[in-house]
């Protein structure tokens, strides 16, 4: 056991680490305004071809696909290194790079991956998921989006929500319902979907924190090619769960490394605010959760080394993923009321930090209400934990 | 990078449990608590080498990592073995620790002797970190001596010493395990080592610490879980419902987050890893702190009303883990030495 690099790794770092030094500065500012998507999916896509074209795109992806075969730790420390140079974040590309694309590279037909691989590594094509509806967030395989079969065609009529940048999106990861007469994990297919085909309609939602990242998507009748399905007919919930086996612990690590960041901030916002007669940093029970945070930031952080050492032996994570984000959304949200306590009245402006710090605590502490229900919502996960790592029974 | 045990440590904690389950099983543990340390038992204990893990070869001992002990040290702490079991670990390290740990000014037992005695279990030892006032100190009535470590060092101080000083013997100790015995005042003792021994010293005792915290941690959520698959309510085991499966699930996540503060601490102090070893270390200590017992408490909520017996071995969790946090610095002392640092980064 033990938390040192090879000598390969650290070249590996090294060799990053220069080239970040050089490409940096050429990146310039992200745009500051939260409702220009369009501004922000040519920032977030420039910065993918600036990765691609120094073969640095699609690190975890295997090289035969365009991408670069490194081993889970390699993957750690690229994600690690970028995040700590202040490089941006994968963004719009999320979908591309880390669910729909590993996703063709287990199970699309080959001519579906030269079509669709190599522009999502060149940051060209970005992809959404339409996934959730309004009647099917956690329980997601009662899913109720139509597809009828028309020939060579599917034909698909039903409604998506909270879909990811929808709006500037050139693709969907969709789940359609091609079978309604069986349980609901076998009447499902996984498609493709074309932004740009007739049918489709977003409505961009406005989030509690006033931007508009994601959207309703309204489809009626929309023709999806059938060479469009990925794996077969009524198998699309196997294939999205190949997807998720996908995970090898790296999911969290600009996270992390980002909430280091912001601690280090907040600290440094406690040492410029008073309580009463003295400096906040001067109160010992603030200083001590600030401490504590910063433990059990660290302490997530070796997790997440842990996580991914058992993917590299083993392959997988399992529902050891499940217990680092049950730990992290804590943590986050314990940080959020650190920040509300320390900033008292200069916490009443979200994105005017009055100088105080470089960060956007506000923002943030908004932000920390999504990790406790994106992608599976806290009590979802520790259900997971509950009956697939300890072995509880079901309630049924 | 490889941050999950190896053959050899996967191998060592079997052991380690085996042999708490052969000679450390509860009930024996249990029926310590009437006659305090058993002196035939510790011998055993330190027979098996679990005090020479990290007791230099050229001195008999094992030459192992503080990973190692770690392992082992787990498996001690899920058994509740009682005991100074850091201290004896400790003591017999510190002929590695540092190269004046035998250099500076004795007299009578010298510390090589101690650490020899440590390591067969020939002489107890208890540790202390030198505090004002009134204080209780643990197996006062067992223990050859104690080394109390300051800022200046670390300090032996005689059996005799407690004796004379009418160490009295409380009547219940808050874990029945763990006898305590109140002084009015520690002595100043003999120097046996400078102060940087005594910031190692420290350092790996609350490595150690943490680690038995882990054993509790972990061993009070499968205590809990088992419950939880047999006991029924409603016609069903009350692992089903969701309050209780959720808090389950609480309770093996704050765990993980712990085994990998714990892990990574040990490595760390080891020198295989990339971070500060005292940082690592407090990092252990506070998650420690706060994970042990509230597993614990969590484990007695899952047993109901049987949860608050003595029959059942829930409180017994609670009580050590509460000892635990005191020793070698409780986890508010580390949060506010991580806050420091981070206020002057
Ligand atoms: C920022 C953000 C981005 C997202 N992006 C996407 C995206 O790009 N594509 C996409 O498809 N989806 C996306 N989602 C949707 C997300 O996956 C769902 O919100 C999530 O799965 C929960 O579904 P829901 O919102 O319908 O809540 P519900 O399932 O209605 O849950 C409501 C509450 O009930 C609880 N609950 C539900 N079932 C149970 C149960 N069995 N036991 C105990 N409690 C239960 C939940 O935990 C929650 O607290 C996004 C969500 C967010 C917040």
């Amino acid at each position: 056991m033990d938390l040192c690099y090879t000598e390969d790794e650290e070249a590996f770092r090294d060799e990053l680490r220069t080239w970040l030094k050089g490409a940096l500065p050429n990146v310039g500012p992200p745009p500051t305004d939260h409702t220009d998507l369009e501004a922000r999916r040519a920032y977030d896509t420039r910065w993918q071809r600036i990765l691609y074209e120094a073969g640095y795109a699609g690190v975890h992806w295997p090289a035969e696909f365009g991408g670069r075969g490194s081993t889970p730790t390699e993957h750690l420390i690229f994600l690690e290194e970028t995040e700590r140079a202040g490089a941006p974040y994968v963004g719009v590309n999320f979908v591309g790079q880390l669910h729909a694309g590993p996703t063709l590279i287990a199970e699309a037909a080959p001519e579906q991956q030269r079509a669709h691989l190599a522009p999502i590594l060149r940051g060209d094509h970005v992809w959404c998921q339409g996934f959730s509806e309004p009647g099917s967030g956690s329980d997601l395989a009662s899913l109720t989006t139509r597809a009828f079969d028309d020939g060579d065609h599917y034909v698909v009529t039903g409604q998506k929500i909270w879909t990811s940048f929808a709006q500037v999106a050139d693709y969907c990861e969709l789940l359609v319902r091609t079978d309604p007469d069986v349980p609901k994990h076998r009447g499902i297919t996984w498609l493709i979907m074309p932004m740009d085909l007739p049918g489709i309609e977003i409505r961009p939602i406005v989030t509690a924190l006033g931007a508009s990242e994601f959207a309703e998507m309204f489809l009626d009748e929309v023709r999806i090619p059938k060479v469009n399905r990925v794996g077969g007919h009524n198998d699309g919930w196997r294939v999205t769960m190949v997807t998720f086996a996908f995970e090898r612990g790296t999911a969290f690590i600009s996270e992390i490394i980002a909430s280091q960041r912001l601690l280090a901030d907040l600290a440094k916002v406690a040492q410029k605010v008073t309580r009463g007669s003295a400096r906040a940093s001067d109160d010992a029970e603030i200083r001590r959760r600030l401490g504590r945070l910063e433990a059990e930031l660290d302490a997530l952080w070796s997790l997440t080394k842990r996580n991914v050492s058992q993917a590299q032996r083993t392959g997988m994570v399992g529902p050891g993923g499940s217990v680092f984000k049950l730990a992290y959304a804590d943590t986050r949200k314990r940080m959020s009321d650190l920040a509300e306590q320390i900033l008292g009245r200069a916490g009443l402006a979200i994105g005017d930090t009055l100088d105080l710090g470089e960060l956007d605590h506000v923002g943030e502490r908004l932000y920390t209400l999504t990790l406790t229900i994106a992608a599976g919502t806290s009590e979802i996960q520790r259900t997971i934990v509950g009956e697939r790592l300890l072995g509880l029974p079901k309630d049924r | 990078m490889d941050f999950e045990l190896n053959e050899d440590q996967e191998a060592l904690a079997e052991g380690v449990a085996a042999l708490c389950a052969g000679r450390f099983d509860i009930g024996t543990v249990r029926a310590m608590a009437s006659d305090g340390l058993d002196r035939g038992r510790w011998t055993e204990l330190a027979q098996t080498g679990v005090f020479s893990l990290t007791r230099p070869e050229a001195e008999g001992g094992l030459g192992m990592g503080w990973a190692e002990a770690v392992v082992v040290f787990e498996q001690l702490g899920r058994a509740l073995v009682p005991g100074p079991l850091a201290a004896a670990t400790l003591t017999a390290s510190l002929v590695g620790l540092s190269e004046t740990a035998t250099a500076v000014e004795t007299s009578g037992l010298d510390p090589v002797e101690i650490g020899e005695g440590a390591a067969e279990g020939s002489i107890v030892v208890g540790a202390l970190q030198r505090c004002g006032g009134p204080c209780f100190v643990e197996f006062a009535e067992w223990v050859d001596g104690l080394i109390i470590s300051d800022d200046e060092g670390l300090w032996w101080v005689d059996a005799e010493w407690l004796k004379a000083a009418d160490a009295a013997p409380a009547a219940h100790p808050l874990d029945p395990l763990t006898p305590v015995s109140a002084v009015s005042e520690l002595p100043q003792g003999r120097r046996i080592a400078d102060r940087s021994t005594a910031v190692v010293w420290r350092r790996c005792g609350a490595l150690l610490t943490s680690a038995l915290q882990l054993g509790i941690a972990s061993g009070a959520t499968d205590q809990a879980v088992e419950y939880a698959k047999q006991r029924e309510q409603f016609g069903k085991p009350i692992g089903a419902f969701q309050a209780v499966k959720h808090r389950c699930a609480d309770m093996i996540t704050r765990v993980e987050v712990l085994r990998a503060a714990v892990y990574a601490a040990a490595v760390t102090v080891d020198g295989k890893g990339v971070d500060d070893p005292s940082r690592s270390v407090a990092v252990a200590k506070i998650l420690a702190s706060s994970a042990a017992a509230a597993c614990a408490k969590d484990s007695v909520q899952v047993h109901g009303g049987m949860g608050y017996t003595w029959e059942v071995d829930a409180h017994l969790f609670l009580k050590r883990a509460w000892v635990h946090d005191l020793a070698f610095g409780d986890g508010d002392d580390y949060a506010d030495q991580l806050a420091r640092g981070l206020l002057s980064g």
